[in-house]
């Protein structure tokens, strides 16, 4: 393999994604755009949760159960509704996620030392979002629950100095390496993984395939340039704009949203090259069963980026896979990258507590580089 | 009339011939959406149960043991091992060997026993945010319900002032005076995969009637045929109905398939007509048509369309559609950008034909927002793509 003739290659294909401004801005422009949408509207802390209630009480006992779900902080009263009003017309409309209904004799029984029951209707279709609100919800009902115990016990004036109108335990949640729950925090490791297999599989396989609709790729056969000093001419410029992306990423994380490494650069910058090759490998994979280059988009969609947002860990908990998915991504490069950057940019960890994770990537790298080039050779020179 | 519909025919045919003589691009229209849908229903899944939990008992007393059962047998929490101090808690959670950390101090035991507040630490991984907010919510219901049980069998004399003995019995006995019965509509069991399956169909038909055409078109003017196809009488408007048309059939043919799976794959109820289904779904397609035909106008090669289509156009509609993310939950000026999303509308038709059952008469409004939106956006398309045809 001589340098200079892999050096001319790389020319040229630079040469070629320089005359394709269009391509090359949205490559780095959409890492920051991306940033930018999961920044302002990804949110998983929900608030705001449109509560509508139906009070067939008014009872004094009533209306500090309803003022406790509003008081709360997360509920926002939409609607009070008349007894027996029409609940399914708010739901249906997305008025409101969630009814409150307290039955008439709630301030009776509670007065009584009897069991109330309130219902809470939810709507499930936003299966996340109901969940989170059937969290809240039991949490100020276990409250209101305990201030009518203490006022049933007739408390005289003057309580004591630790009984706080609060739940009996002291809950002290503590969330480390990302305190306040940010999602761009948990974000910036993740849209790495995904951006690379973006310019890195799809960009070179488009780029080969394009060789081939035109015919190029015959012109460079016939050429004095062997397989190994074409395919690493053709690797290199996707490799820089890869690590140009990436580099984009942190830096608009750092200046839009304040992320920094805690890590070390060149921790992060090892596991992203081992992270690369593979998937550079696989973008020639792609490339060598796609005839055309709409084919090539649809598999490099399906078998790269599809898998590095859903089966890495990146939005859905791997936990919470089915035993047979969960199987399937341990054939994810990205899931491996996952766990390596997570501890890297934001625990600040080394790449000690990585090393079976790394050892997965860089066997990875090596057998689909193996093949594509394999591939690549035998069918083609 | 029917001299129109001719060369309309033709040119229909035209690209039936193409798509089919590309004989991989087929399968690729079809296979692509079952692949994503398949992925999408079997991964996304948000449900969070059995987080690995680190124990740290620095009690060790029978109280501190069953808050600790409390939380292993609630079957959020799974035990992942135990450490004496919450110094040594960093390497688990580092590693991920724990996702969450419970830290019982000391004085937990006493403390219960006194009738003094206890007390309890959780300390979250929050590099995966989501996950961290549910588990952090979890573990707040479970002390919230040991905590009133405590308060409860505790005698009255430590909540309240020594001298009110005299405190009522009676609440005591029957286990909780306030209890809050959920009942959860349209997802009884909160499937979180019946929140995320209909969403696929939004984003198929994006694949499908957005970047293929705009992809199809630009390959006409990559190749050249695009000036062949100009120089014969054909009228503008019956190339782009031509060249669109059969997109608008595979996507509708994707949309049986797409909801046939998830009926009978994934059990998602379809609990409206589909026929409402199929009608609402036209003007969603009147947009993301006329979306790519403004995409195929602005770029030179197949390349730059799925870039551009796929990444600048499709993936900013999915995140402001409350497809995946909630809408509420956004700041209010982002909010205010979603009404211009056509798929926020077809997210509540998707979501109400499905689950909720929702007929014209709730999604009329959607309807005619999509409907506005496919048409200005249509005619945009068209008037830019007969400049660049003359």
């Amino acid at each position: 393999m001589k340098l200079g003739k892999v050096r001319a290659v790389a020319v040229k294909e630079y040469r070629q994604a320089a005359r394709d401004p269009l391509t090359l801005a949205l490559l780095l422009g959409l890492p920051t755009m991306m940033l930018l949408l999961y920044g302002y509207a990804v949110n998983f802390d929900v608030r705001h949760i449109r509560l509508a209630v139906e009070d067939r009480d008014k009872s004094a006992a009533s209306r500090d159960l309803a003022s406790a779900f509003i008081n709360s902080g997360y509920f926002d009263l939409v609607a009070d509704l008349p007894a027996g009003g029409d609940l399914e017309r708010l739901t249906q409309r997305r008025r409101a996620a969630a009814i409150l209904v307290i039955p008439e004799s709630y301030g009776r029984d509670v007065a009584a030392g009897r069991k109330a029951r309130v219902q809470l209707v939810l709507d499930g279709a936003d299966a996340n979002t109901a969940t989170t609100i059937l969290g809240y919800a039991g949490a100020v009902a276990a409250e209101v629950d305990v201030e009518v115990e203490r006022a049933a016990r007739r408390r005289p004036a003057g309580a004591r100095a630790g009984d706080r109108a609060g739940l009996p335990i002291d809950y002290q949640p503590r969330v480390w390496y990302n305190p306040e729950l940010k999602s761009t925090q948990f974000l910036v490791p993740g849209l790495i993984g995904f951006i690379m297999m973006l310019t890195a599989v799809l960009s070179t396989a488009l780029s080969v395939v394009r060789e081939k609709e035109r015919g190029t790729m015959e012109q460079l056969r016939v050429s004095s340039l062997t397989p190994g000093e074409l395919l690493v001419g053709k690797i290199v410029p996707y490799l820089s704009i890869s690590l140009a992306a990436a580099a984009t990423i942190l830096l608009a994380a750092r200046l839009l949203f304040g992320v920094v490494v805690r890590g070390s650069y060149l921790d992060l910058l090892a596991a992203t090259l081992v992270y690369l090759i593979g998937a550079l490998g696989f973008g020639l994979l792609v490339s060598s069963v796609s005839g055309s280059q709409a084919m090539a988009f649809q598999v490099g969609v399906s078998t790269s980026m599809l898998p590095a947002i859903l089966l890495s860990g990146f939005i859905f908990p791997i936990r919470s896979m089915p035993a047979a998915v969960r199987v399937l991504t341990y054939a994810v490069p990205a899931r491996y990258f996952l766990v390596v950057e997570r501890g890297v940019i934001l625990k600040g960890a080394g790449l000690r507590p990585y090393l079976e994770d790394l050892t997965f990537l860089l066997v990875y790298a090596v057998v689909v580089m193996g093949l594509a080039l394999a591939r690549l050779t035998r069918k083609e020179v | 009339m029917s001299l129109s519909l001719y060369p309309l025919w033709r040119v229909i045919v035209k690209e039936l011939f193409q798509l089919r003589h590309d004989r991989r691009m087929i399968p690729a229209l079809v296979a692509g959406p079952l692949i994503q849908l398949l992925a999408l229903g079997y991964a996304a899944n948000t449900d969070v149960n059995r987080i690995p939990t680190l124990l740290v008992d620095q009690d060790r007393t029978p109280a501190s043991r069953a808050l600790a059962d409390r939380f292993t047998g609630s079957g959020y929490f799974i035990l992942a091992g135990s450490v004496p101090t919450s110094g040594e808690v960093e390497p688990w959670l580092v590693d991920g060997r724990a996702q969450v950390a419970l830290v019982i101090p000391g004085r937990y035991g006493e403390d219960v026993a006194a009738g003094r507040a206890p007390k309890v630490q959780v300390l979250a991984d929050g590099t995966d945010a989501n996950s961290a907010v549910v588990g952090l919510g979890y573990a707040s219901r479970i002390l919230a319900q040991v905590g009133a049980e405590l308060a409860r069998r505790r005698p009255a004399a430590p909540l309240l002032s020594t001298s009110t003995q005299a405190a009522a019995p009676r609440a005591a006995t029957a286990g909780g005076a306030v209890e809050l019965v959920p009942r959860v509509w349209y997802n009884p069991d909160l499937k979180s995969r019946w929140f995320y399956v209909p969403a696929v169909l939004a984003m198929v038909l994006m694949l499908v009637t957005l970047i293929m055409p705009s992809m199809a078109v630009v390959r006409e003017k990559e190749l050249g045929t695009m000036e062949q196809i100009i120089v014969t009488p054909l009228a503008p408007w019956q190339l782009i109905v031509g060249k669109l048309l059969p997109f608008a059939v595979i996507g509708l043919i994707d949309l049986l398939l797409v909801t046939g799976v998830a009926r009978w794959v994934f059990g998602v109820p379809l609990r409206g007509s589909l026929a409402v289904l199929v009608l609402l779904t036209l003007p969603y397609l009147l947009s993301t048509l006329g979306l790519g035909l403004l995409v195929s106008a602005a770029v030179n090669t197949q390349q730059q369309a799925m870039m551009f289509s796929a990444f600048a156009v499709m993936v900013p509609m999915i995140y402001l559609s409350g497809l995946l993310f909630p809408i509420e939950n956004m700041p209010r000026a982002i909010q205010l950008t979603t009404y211009a999303v056509p798929v926020r509308y077809y997210a509540n038709v998707v979501r109400g034909v499905f689950l909720r059952g929702s007929g014209l008469a709730v999604l009329w409004p959607d309807a005619l927002a999509m409907l506005g939106i496919g048409a200005t956006l249509l005619s945009l398309a068209s008037l830019r793509f007969r400049k660049s045809l003359d």
